[in-house]
Formats: structure tokens, sequence, C-alpha cells
């Protein structure tokens, strides 16, 4: 019966071996969040053909989708991630505080380590037969609004945002009016779901709600993959500039002795081919020549950063914190 | 063995679980357990679960005794089929019952007219609820009904009782052991279920967010204690009923005796 | 019990009663079972049978899949062979704290599989008990199989003893002593003598709890990681599939799933008629 015990410690050890590529070459985690899944499936193609043609190397990439915040968590339990690619700064900076990576990340790649950047926006139904043309539209009575929870999802954090940004912006505005803004529109919301992929799928295959509030790449994607003519884009007067950052995991690549491949992964998303890959999954890229081939595709808008909440860390705090204004809205008025 | 096995597998697991919320202190853990959010959630969870169990008792009960009792074509089929939500997996019944409740699915789209939401809303936690809950109870009462003579049944109608009170003094007090069991089986697993619930119920705070949720919230926000406290909680609430219930079932027990 | 007994008495009172009865039974099975199945198939047959080939042929499939047998093939056999040992000790000894034994054995039961899978995470995570010494030896414990093995373990824990533990109480020690009291080594006894008697409830838990294994979801999602490809399992394959807009794919990947626990289910129903028969 012991030898059973022992048996069942030698098989629990000897199981990540199965696991492991038989075959030399480098592996890289990606760790993501929930709407990059298209996008970097074919990243991934075009880094792995440019990294052996550079290096003679092979190289495979696996990536994992959650909700950011999930997936922050899952590496700060243990999930041997080499790079990070999540929605918000904040979920990267939690990595940081426990020391799996430089709290400096944010400076060590350009444009503040996010190659690409993208805003919020209004789906609609096709024709929009509620008249939903800007923010103050979605507290109207009688509009059901689908955005995921900002506690779980981080483009629900920036969906917030952009609305609080708008109503920050109108004549009189205090605190508390934004609050109240919030307030409203929150009690618009039917279904809050865990993540922008779930809430997406809400609005489009179950039919529920009048508009949605998305990442612009995932109405795009979510009008291209599942009903052309189906639904339209609404841009707000304003929005917020969504910049989802990526980093290098400093303790696992060192552990790993994958820093080479994953710091060459990073700086090939900053690379024309790369950029072009990001424009056409509907990313706004940062490269001034891709962005002006597809600035049709990109409506200029008006737009803060994150920097007029005075950036993630007092956001992250202030908002979504419990005990923070969100969990005040929920806590009054229901 | 017997005890490397339970010591490894539940023991230990079960002693990092208790351990945990206390690094907040004992206010913190109140503190954290009686905001009005978790308060709801509990309320609803537990709710929901006792809920389900009841109406389980009746659906389940009527789902036994039919097998049992009585012979029509696909009476087998039909038999195995009770077992189908144990197999399923959480996910794939959650998606599954999403889109047949959701307003243009196909059971949805009826009560849609009629302004009756029943995915997104509670009506949807429980009905997921009733499908993770149903075959405890047909599989707890099954066996007992099939043990207590037909005859017996027959003998009380001869005796000129009408079929409502067979049910009541026959088939009741005999199945009602069982039928404890049944309902304690059902409410522990509804009221933890996770896989099926958060894919119908709308997960709106204070309103459709399940405690099971709540943990997983808190998880993300990388508050480990307070995860801990919550599922903490949450196991000694359901561990007070399972006991009072099978206080409850060997009292019945006794009766019958 | 006689198989006359559920057979002839019960049939001789029909009456609309009887028939509103099956009726209303059948509704509820219908209406809470059979759609959600039938959706499920569906849906994966939207795009005809090259819809589902090729959904699963896709490698990400094809590995969540041989993930899926893996973990159960593994927890399977742990399970049973703890639960034969416990459901034996605790119907043939009296000892001190048997009864505390059978309530923490029948505790992952009432467990939300959510807890069931943080619980792994508290022990072994980076931050948990246990974190820093694995660390340090360099071993993965969640976010790779170990983790999923261990959450699927805790999940099915006491299947196979609950169903093989009424019978043997039920059944008595009086056979194995008779046999040991001629001389039979005590494995001996257990195969020859416990093991037959017991076969058929045996079985029935084995396939429970291998349909539970294969099926679980949130305690997996917990302690998975999510990697395409690596730690997907297939109820994890079917959610990251379903995200993916490929709802028809997932279905296809359910249906496969579905498929095995009917199997399962006929197996269990096909026992228990051998059982009947048997007596």
């Amino acid at each position: 019966m012991q030898r059973f015990v022992i048996l069942l410690a030698a098989l629990l050890a000897l199981a990540p071996a199965p696991l492991a590529p038989a075959w030399a070459q480098d592996t890289l985690l990606n760790v993501s969040y929930d709407p990059t899944r298209e996008l970097y499936r074919a990243v991934n193609d075009a880094f792995a053909k440019a990294y052996q043609a550079e290096s003679g190397r092979r190289v495979a990439i696996r990536t994992s989708h959650g909700g950011s915040g999930a997936q922050a968590r899952a590496v700060l339990d243990g999930l041997e991630a080499d790079v990070v690619t999540l929605a918000v700064a904040s979920d990267i900076d939690a990595i940081a505080a426990k020391g799996l990576l430089a709290k400096n990340w944010a400076t060590r790649l350009p444009d503040d380590s996010t190659p690409f950047t993208s805003t919020i926006v209004l789906l609609v139904r096709a024709g929009n037969p509620k008249q939903v043309k800007d923010w103050p539209d979605l507290i109207r009575p009688g509009i059901a609004v689908i955005t995921p929870n900002p506690k779980t999802s981080g483009g629900a954090r920036w969906n917030y945002l952009a609305a609080l940004a708008w109503a920050m912006r109108q004549p009189g505005a205090t605190e508390a009016s934004g609050e109240e803004f919030l307030r409203k529109l929150f009690a618009n919301v039917p279904v809050l779901d865990t993540g922008a992929r779930g809430a997406t799928n809400t609005f489009v295959q179950r039919g529920m709600g009048d508009v949605l509030i998305a990442w612009e790449n995932e109405a795009m994607l979510a009008q291209q993959e599942l009903g052309p003519g189906k639904f339209d884009v609404v841009y707000p007067s304003l929005s917020i500039r969504a910049e989802p950052p990526v980093a290098v995991v400093d303790s696992v690549v060192d552990k790993r002795g994958s820093r080479a491949a994953a710091e060459a992964y990073l700086r090939f998303l900053y690379t024309k081919p790369a950029q072009e890959i990001a424009a056409r999954n509907h990313y706004r890229p940062r490269d001034t020549e891709v962005a002006a081939r597809h600035a049709a595709e990109f409506p200029a808008i008006p737009m803060v950063g994150i920097t007029e909440f005075g950036g993630w860390d007092k956001a992250q705090a202030a908002h979504f914190a419990d005990g923070g204004v969100f969990d005040r809205i929920f806590a009054k008025g229901r | 063995m017997t005890l490397a096995w339970v010591g490894l597998l539940v023991v230990l697991p079960l002693a990092a679980l208790v351990a945990r919320p206390w690094e907040l202190g004992m206010h913190g853990v109140v503190a954290s357990l009686t905001q009005p959010r978790v308060l709801a959630a509990l309320r609803l969870s537990f709710g929901m679960a006792l809920g389900a169990a009841a109406l389980n008792l009746v659906l389940g009960g009527l789902v036994a005794w039919v097998l049992v009792r009585t012979r029509f074509p696909g009476r087998r089929l039909a038999d195995a089929l009770v077992d189908l939500p144990f197999a399923l997996p959480t996910a794939v019944s959650g998606i599954a019952l999403t889109t047949l409740y959701a307003p243009n699915g196909w059971l949805g789209g009826l009560a849609a007219p009629f302004g009756l939401s029943i995915a997104y809303a509670r009506p949807g936690i429980f009905i997921a609820l009733l499908f993770v809950g149903l075959p405890y109870m047909v599989r707890a009462i099954q066996p007992v009904l099939h043990d207590l003579p037909g005859d017996v049944e027959e003998a009380a109608s001869t005796l000129g009782a009408t079929h409502w009170q067979i049910v009541t003094r026959v088939i009741l007090p005999a199945i009602a052991p069982a039928a404890v069991v049944g309902f304690a089986m059902a409410f522990a697993r509804a009221v933890g279920e996770y896989g099926s619930v958060i894919f119908i119920a709308g997960n709106m705070p204070n309103r459709t967010e399940i405690a099971p949720l709540l943990i997983v919230i808190r998880l993300e926000q990388l508050d480990y204690a307070g995860a801990a406290a919550l599922a903490l909680a949450m196991l000694a609430l359901s561990f007070l009923i399972l006991a009072a219930l099978n206080l409850l079932q060997r009292r019945l027990r006794r009766h019958l005796a | 019990m006689t198989a006359g007994v559920q057979g002839g008495v019960g049939l001789r009172a029909p009456g609309w009663e009887r028939w509103l009865a099956i009726g209303l039974a059948l509704l509820v099975l219908l209406v809470l079972l059979v759609l959600p199945l039938a959706l499920v198939f569906a849906e994966a047959l939207s795009r005809g049978w090259a819809g589902v080939a090729s959904a699963l042929a896709d490698p990400d499939a094809q590995s969540a899949i041989r993930l899926t047998l893996l973990v159960a093939a593994i927890t399977v056999p742990v399970n049973t062979l703890g639960g034969l040992a416990a459901a034996w000790c605790i119907a043939r000894f009296r000892f001190p704290g048997r009864g505390l034994l059978l309530t923490i054995i029948e505790l992952p039961l009432t467990i939300s599989p959510v807890i069931s899978g943080l619980v792994w995470v508290l022990l072994f995570g980076r931050n948990g008990w246990f974190g820093p010494a694995l660390g340090r030896a360099d071993i993965q414990i969640v976010f790779a199989l170990p983790g999923l093995v261990l959450a699927t373990l805790f999940v099915t824990f006491p299947f196979v003893l609950r169903a093989i533990l009424p019978l043997m109480q039920a059944q008595g020690s009086a056979e194995e002593q008779a046999a040991i009291t001629l001389g039979a080594p005590a494995w001996r006894v257990f195969l020859h003598v416990t093991l037959p008697n017991i076969r058929f409830a045996l079985l029935q838990g084995v396939l429970l709890c291998n349909a539970r294994a294969m099926g679980e979801f949130g305690a997996v999602a917990v302690v998975s990681g999510r990697i395409r490809g690596l730690t997907n399992t297939m109820p994890l394959h079917i959610e990251a599939t379903y995200n993916d807009y490929q709802a028809q794919a997932a279905f296809a990947v359910a249906a496969l799933l579905a498929l095995l626990a009917l199997v399962t289910l006929a197996a269990r129903a096909g026992l228990e008629w051998g059982t009947r028969r048997e007596r």
C-alpha cells in the first residue's frame, strides 16, 4: 500500500516530462487576455518564420487566453509565462509588485510598452433601431446595455472609464455627477459577463441588449465573424485610448533561458509586418506608415488617455478595488 | 493507505483553505463576509439551492415513482437519461441551457412574448440548479421505492383508499428518509455549482451573482484571504444544513422503524 | 427484492392518473434533460459531418482529448483503489473516528468545484504553502498535469466509495471471515470473496467517477492555466472555442464528450440490468 503512495508521488513528479516537447526548439508561453486570440494566432506564425530566418532557431509559441485579471493571477500563482500581453497596465503592475518582473517594465519598450492601441466603441443592432448615438443615450430608460464586469475584465475597465471620461467632460461635472452617470448606466445593464468575449457572445449570439460597449477591435471582429450587416459600430463623441501593454516576465525567462526569444517576440510586435497584422485584426497600429495605410478603417475621434484618471494605479484603487466607486454604484440604489 | 489517500487528497487541501482567511484577522474576516454584496450572493446561492432542491423533491419523486411503478415504451432510456446532468460537463450544460432559454432560444423564445426572461435572470439560475440536482433526488428515492412492495399500495387501494391517500399515507412516509438524503445531495451540489450557472445567470451584483462567482472574482483581484473566507463560510453553512438534514433523516428512519 | 414486485402489481392499476404521472415525468425529463442534449447535437451537426470532423481534427482539440483521457486514466484508478480501501476499512472495522472519516470523504461532494481548484492553488501555487519549496526544486504542479490530476482527484474523490459502501455494509463480513478461518491470506480473500460480491457496484462507481473526471470544468479551470494545446482539457477547450466564435466546433467537441457520457450511462444501465438478472 505504501508502495502505491510512492508510485503515485513518482507519477506526479514525472508527469511534467511528457508535456515538454521532445525536440529541441525554443518555446514561449504568451499569457494574454480575451479578445487577442485571432491577433496572436496570426502574429505567432509570422514571428516563428521571421525568427527562424533571423536566428536559425525554431520557436513554438503557445498562448493562454482569459480575463485579464484572471490571467495575471495565474501568472502570480506560478503559470510560467515568458511574456504577458494583458488588457490593462495595472494587471502587469500587480505581477511586478510581487517581484516577477522589473517595476519599470513599461519603459523597456517604445510607447509605454503598448505596440498597438484600441479604443472603446458602441456596437448596436443593424440600422440602430434605438438611435444610440453617444454616451448619454446609454442611460435612457428602456435601453439595455451589455458590458462585462470591470472587476474581472480588463476591457470592461476601459469601457467604464470611457463612459466616465465623457461624463466628467460635461459642463458642471463633479465626481458625484460622474458617479451618478455610471450608476444610471449600470442600472441599464441586464447581464454582467466575466469577460469581454462573454459579453460579445451575449449580445451577438444570445440577442441580449440594445448596445454593447466593446473594444473597437472586438466590435469589428464580431461584425466580421458573426454577421456582416447585422450590427453597426457607433463612435461616441469622446472615448478613451485603450493601451493594452506587453512585457517579458523576467523571473520566468531567466529561469527557462528564454529571454532572447521572448524579447525578440515582443520587439517583433513593433515591426511593420506585425503592425500590419495588428491593423488587419482591427487594432490601431503605432507605426505611422501602417496607420496611414489603414486610416480609413480607424476613424479619428477625440480620445482621452489613462492619464486623465491619474494613471492605472490611481484609477484601479479609486474605482475597481473593494469598496471603490464600482462597489458603491451597486451598493446604492438597488 | 486509506489515511494517506484521505489525508493527502482531502485533509491537506482543506487545511490550507481553513488556515488562509485568518491572515485578515478576525475583524477582517467578519468585515469581508458582511459586505451587502456578499450577503446578497450567499442569500441567492443558498436560497436558490434550497428552492431547487425542494422542487426537485416533487419532480424527482414523480420521476422516480414513474420509473419504478409504471411501464411504458422507452422507460429504460428515460431511466438512463436521468444521470445525464451528472455526466455532462457543467460548461456544456451551461452553454446548452443558456442557448435554450435565452430570449432567442428554443424555449426562451416561448416565454419572451409574455415578458418573461429566463436566462440572465433568477429563473435561469433556478433551472440550472434543478438540472444538476435532479439525478441525485431520483437516484436516492428510486431504490427505496423499488424495495417498497407494490402490494402495499395495492392493498391500500383495495381497502378503498384514494390515490391521494395512498401517496400521503403510504408512499411518502416510506420514502421520506431517502428523500431527505436526496434533498441534501441535490442541495449540496446546487449550492456550489459554478460551470452551468455562470453562463445562464446574469451575474449582476446583488441580484444574480452567485457566491461561487464571487469567490472567483475575489481570487482574480488577488484577494486570496477574502476568497478563502467566503469559501469557508459557504462550507460551514452547507455543513450546518447538511448536518441538520442528516439529523432529520435519522429521526425519520427511527420513526419508520 | 424480486423482479415480480415491481413488474406485476404496479401495472394492474392504470387509470388516467397513472398516465398523467407518466406524462408529467416525461415532460420534466424532456424539458430539463433531453432538450439541452438535443441542442448540443443539433448545433454540432449544424455544418454537417464535415464540420464535426474538422473540429475534432484540430490539433488543439486532439491535445485536449488526449489530456482529458490521460487525466481520467490517472484519477480513476487512484480513486478506485482509495475508495476500495476506505470502504473496506469503514465496513469491516470499528475504530474511533470512523464517522468522521466518512464525513471527510464525503466532503468534496458538498464543496463548490471552484473551491476544489482553489485549495490546490493555496497549497502548490507560487504563494501557497509549498510554493517556494516547489519553485526551488523546479517542480510545476498547478498549471500543469499534476494540478489537473489533483483537482480532478478531489472532485471525483467519493464516487467509488459511495457506490460500494452500502453494499459492503449490507453484506457483512461473514463470508470473508469464513475464508480467513480457512487460512486464506487477506489479499486472496479480498480478490476472491470481497471483490466478486461488489463487482457491479464497483463498476458503477468507477463509471460515474470516470464521467465526472472527464467532464469537470470549474475545478480544472482554476488550476489549468488554459494553455492551448497543453493544459486545456476538453471542457476548457469547449469553452475556449465557443469564445472564439466557433460555436459549431465547440458543440462538436461537446457532443463527443456528451457521447462519452452517454456510453458511460448506457454501460451503467446495462450493468444494472445484469445485476438484476443475476439476482
